[in-house]
């Protein structure tokens, strides 16, 4: 028990880390219900995407000599800006080709459809990055501002890549808040989510509320691609699945459709993560250990969707189209 | 008499085929006219009896010929049988009931593991006494057990899920597969159950019962020969016996109750359909399926790992499914051998053709963009390693072209 105590601080501040990117991921799935209610199930590879341009960006700036010169601040508003865009840009596109053609058929349609996209582009990125690096994992290029650490006490050691992750991701919640909550923008997406048909008549040009939700949903995934490849360095194409499925899994436990539900699943998923990679090898002692962390995130999406299918904060889902 | 002629013509094309396929045994080309010649025969306007017999013709004879002398085209004939049973199984779920389950692979794994554990010396790490390898005898009645164990975990799994709506449900078997592959992944500790990433060998393969008979006339053939064409009659079989049980119960009541809850699930239930007792049932029955050719996947392969339980396993058979047209028996088969034959052989000999190419050295002049020497050409780009591209594609495009898919099933032709 005393350890522990004693690793408890560490293993909440892992928990944040792990929550605030799932968090932001889980808000790409949860718009697109909204305004669709099917699963973008090709959103976890937007989210690689963003990880891929944060670190072609940050190649191409080590190549031009520009990394050690720069100011590190400004590089990283750089890094995020372009992978927020081309992510962005990408799950608009996406929509336009892969799912817009499928507007009023069957749910799952386009959730088959959305699977092959997909898949589709988990190899194009492998494509794309075997031709130009001729390989395709890829890392980080190391900043130094990230690595350096703020022991905080004696058991709460503080990485600033941490911190970086946690304030971007708050700053970007909160900003995403504001715009749906506050804006004319976001009073269409709401409309359009709530009853795209009385929406339509009420002058809300729907597709375009479409387009632009994706690309909403899709720049957070690609700022959370660009926070996972800085915090844990290695990316490759196929790195999506697993954070992608977490982050479906978060905005479910939160209630589909419910934006503040997808941020508070996520923080509930990263947490109960983190506690059960750190926590079920005491526990049990050592029998099962930390590998079951990703059983462990299933197990709970299952739970969650046979006791209580609405999440924790209830759906915002329109009722009626089956 | 233009049925005789068709019969004729078919019966020129085999022959011509085969030849082809036997002077150039490595010609993956040759081996694709072969199979080309079953897909004729459902098209050509032969009557029956004879589109039987040669159907017949080639499977039970000049595939296994061929195959005596090419134990490859052995090899891509019983991955087809297998990929054929699984999409079969699948088709029910997805195809009849409208239950879209991602996590089909789970029971495939179920079945294989089974077979792996207790045909190979696995079972001692937990079971004193050491009763096993268990010996081949036991392969068909494991057989039957896996069958039984597919039925039991599919009802298991459909018990609680089959309530969620579609997408939730899609999900839901996502995760359920990935629960098992992870705990079979890691179940090498505290007990070694599974021996985890290091998978399983050698895992028993089934008894040459007919041996004696075989020498009896005569015939002395070496195993290694005779075990390829052992496990593509297995699955010939398995496949045929798949194909008659899913005709009949389409056919059936059940049939009847599974589409009319695809076709509106209030409707059906207000009819009086059983609804969740036949989506069970659904569940169990493509289970069951699965997890029956899974024992005959682990005893041909001798090792498995639970690498080839992967989430792409489940979107293969359902990119074979949708591929064929959803709720068709002719379609499931026919998804189920292209990607089979697209995977195994087109894209691999494309892999190969570029390999020559990149060792050629050649160079290639292009207008506007100058010379471009093959050798420079990435060794990463390997056609045969982009097979998710290839689904992802196959299921974009039929859900937008043609979600009915190749075959449809032919009621929905006449509605």
């Amino acid at each position: 028990l005393e350890l522990a105590l004693e690793i408890l601080p560490q293993v909440l501040l892992e928990g944040l880390v792990l929550g605030f990117m799932y968090a932001l991921i889980a808000l790409g799935y949860t718009m697109v219900y909204g305004v669709l209610e099917f699963i973008n199930f090709a959103h976890s590879e937007i989210f690689v995407l963003g990880a891929f341009v944060g670190v072609e960006v940050l190649f191409w700036l080590q190549d031009a000599g520009h990394l050690a010169v720069l100011h590190p601040a400004f590089v990283l508003l750089l890094v995020i800006a372009a992978g927020m865009l081309i992510s962005g840009l990408a799950a608009m596109a996406l929509e336009r080709v892969a799912y817009r053609p499928l507007q009023g058929s069957a749910r799952l349609v386009a959730l088959i459809s959305a699977i092959g996209a997909s898949f589709f582009l988990q190899d194009a990125l492998r494509l794309f990055e075997s031709l130009w690096r001729n390989t395709f994992y890829l890392s980080y290029p190391t900043l130094d501002v990230l690595d350096q650490v703020l022991p905080l006490a004696a058991n709460l050691v503080v990485p600033v890549k941490s911190l970086m992750v946690i304030v971007t991701a708050l700053l970007s919640l909160a900003g995403l808040y504001y715009f749906v909550n506050r804006t004319r923008v976001g009073t269409a997406i709401r409309a359009v989510a709530q009853d795209p048909e009385t929406a339509s008549l009420m002058g809300i040009p729907v597709n375009r509320v479409i387009a632009l939700t994706f690309f909403v949903g899709g720049a957070m995934g690609g700022l959370a691609g660009v926070l996972f490849g800085l915090h844990y360095s290695l990316v490759n194409p196929y790195s999506g699945f697993a954070p992608g499925m977490k982050a479906f899994t978060a905005a479910v436990l939160g209630g589909i459709g419910n934006i503040p539900g997808a941020m508070l699943g996520g923080m509930v998923l990263g947490l109960l993560e983190a506690f059960a990679a750190s926590y079920l090898s005491l526990l049990t002692d050592g029998a099962f250990g930390a590998e079951y962390k990703d059983v462990f995130a299933f197990l709970v999406l299952i739970l969650i969707l046979i006791f209580r299918p609405k999440g924790l904060l209830g759906e915002t889902v329109r009722e009626g189209r089956a | 008499v233009s049925g005789s002629v068709a019969s004729f013509g078919l019966l020129a094309y085999i022959a011509a085929s085969c030849v082809l396929a036997f002077v150039f045994p490595q010609s993956v080309l040759a081996f694709l006219l072969v199979e080309a010649s079953l897909l004729l025969l459902c098209y050509v306007p032969a009557p029956l009896k004879i589109k039987i017999y040669l159907a017949a013709l080639v499977l039970l004879v000049l595939i296994p010929f061929l195959g005596i002398f090419n134990g490859y085209y052995l090899e891509v004939a019983i991955q087809i049988g297998i990929y054929v049973a699984l999409a079969l199984g699948l088709n029910i779920v997805v195809g009849f009931v409208g239950l879209l389950n991602l996590g089909f692979v789970a029971f495939y794994a179920i079945g294989a593991y089974l077979w792996a554990i207790f045909g190979s010396p696995q079972a001692n790490e937990f079971i004193p006494g050491g009763f096993f390898p268990l010996s081949a005898n036991w392969f068909f009645l494991f057989l039957v057990f896996s069958i039984a164990a597919g039925a039991l975990t599919g009802t298991l799994l459909g018990l609680p899920v089959l309530r969620l709506r579609g997408d939730y449900l899609a999900i839901v078997t996502l995760g359920f597969a990935e629960v098992v592959r992870a705990v079979v992944n890691n179940l090498d500790k505290p007990i070694n159950f599974t021996n985890g990433p290091k998978g399983i060998a050698p895992i028993a393969k089934p008894p040459l019962f007919f041996k004696p008979w075989l020498e009896f006339f005569g015939l002395e053939i070496a195993d290694s020969t005779l075990y390829p064409l052992y496990f593509y009659f297995i699955a010939l079989l398995l496949v045929l016996l798949i194909i008659l049980v899913t005709r009949r119960l389409e056919d059936s009541r059940v049939g009847r109750a599974w589409k009319a809850i695809r076709e509106d699930e209030l409707a059906a239930a207000a009819m009086g359909v059983p609804v969740v007792r036949m989506k069970l049932f659904a569940f169990a029955v493509g289970a069951s399926f699965a997890s029956g050719v899974g024992v005959l996947f682990a005893a041909k392969q001798v090792f498995i790992n639970p690498e080839s339980f992967t989430f792409m396993e489940s979107i293969g058979v359902l990119a074979m499914v949708i591929l064929g047209g959803m709720g068709s028996i002719p379609g499931a088969i026919l998804g189920a051998t292209g990607v089979t034959i697209l995977n195994l052989q087109l894209l691999k000999g494309l892999s190969l053709w570029l390999n020559g190419l990149r060792q050629s050295g050649a160079e290639l002049t292009l207008p506007l963009l100058g010379s471009y020497s093959l050798s420079q050409l990435p060794a990463q780009f390997e056609p045969a390693k982009y097979e998710r591209m290839v689904f992802g594609l196959i299921l974009i495009l039929m859900m937008i072209f043609r979600p009915q898919g190749i075959l449809p099933p032919r009621r929905d032709q006449r509605s």
